[in-house]
């Protein structure tokens, strides 16, 4: 468990004053059907792109609130890390994207039936949102509705 | 992170995230949740590590089998 004394000392004193807002959620979704049946799209908060899309803008005040949509049959080792963050170590992530996007390891899944499909498409923002209305009012709900749009059955984020 | 996840999943998609830290997670309460013992910026383990990765991964995925009103925290047991 990464712990918040491990933070450097601005990190700490930001998030130990950060007012986390959540989002009203329940009753929670139900997946319809078995695991080894669904499609499955990954989001990631690690700042990836494409080296044709814009990397992420670490000086928007607030955050960069935007997304980036990343192709399913991406090869994992183009992926860009824009994430400017010094909270957290990029080392591992540079050598191998799937500590952050475990693209390959789904992959993997679906070829041994463990998991029906993966989403033809996945999505990508930068972590290390401090002012996240834009976020909750407008992009993440477009995503929401991407992956309805694609009768995706189940999400898995992952943070950095 | 979770505020991500808990849009989403108020749409009708199920969701699962990991999480590096309990403070954030705790406060966010978003629907299903796997806490891991890594540090910042290596949630599924450790690079180049197919197999962790995979245990990570799925210890994830069977949360999604759960349902309820509240939040599901569970911690990832590596060993």
């Amino acid at each position: 468990m990464a712990r918040l004394e491990e933070l450097k000392l601005t990190h700490r004193l930001f998030m130990k004053a950060y007012r986390y807002r959540s989002v009203a959620w329940s009753p929670g979704a139900r997946l319809s059907k078995p695991l080894r049946e669904c499609k499955l799209a990954l989001i990631t908060t690690a700042g990836l792109h494409l080296s044709s899309q814009p990397p992420f803008d670490a000086s928007i005040r607030g955050g960069d609130f935007t997304f980036r949509e990343i192709p399913g049959d991406i090869s994992v080792r183009k992926l860009k890390i824009s994430h400017r963050s010094t909270a957290f170590e990029h080392t591992g992530a540079r050598q191998d994207r799937n500590l952050v996007f475990p693209l390959d390891r789904c992959r993997e899944l679906v070829e041994r039936g463990e998991l029906g499909a993966l989403n033809r498409r996945h999505f990508s923002f930068m972590g290390s949102i401090s002012a996240p209305g834009r976020l909750i009012a407008k992009t993440a709900p477009q995503v929401a509705q991407k992956l309805r749009d694609d009768g995706v059955d189940a999400v898995f984020l992952v943070p950095v | 992170m979770g505020l991500i996840a808990s849009v989403i999943e108020k749409t009708g998609i199920p969701t699962v995230c990991l999480s590096l830290l309990r403070e954030a997670a705790v406060k966010v309460k978003p629907p299903r949740c796997l806490f891991v013992p890594f540090s910042h910026g290596y949630p599924l383990g450790k690079p180049n590590q197919p197999e962790l990765q995979h245990r990570v991964l799925a210890a994830a995925l069977d949360l999604l089998k759960a349902q309820g009103s509240e939040p599901i925290l569970q911690e990832f047991n590596p060993h």
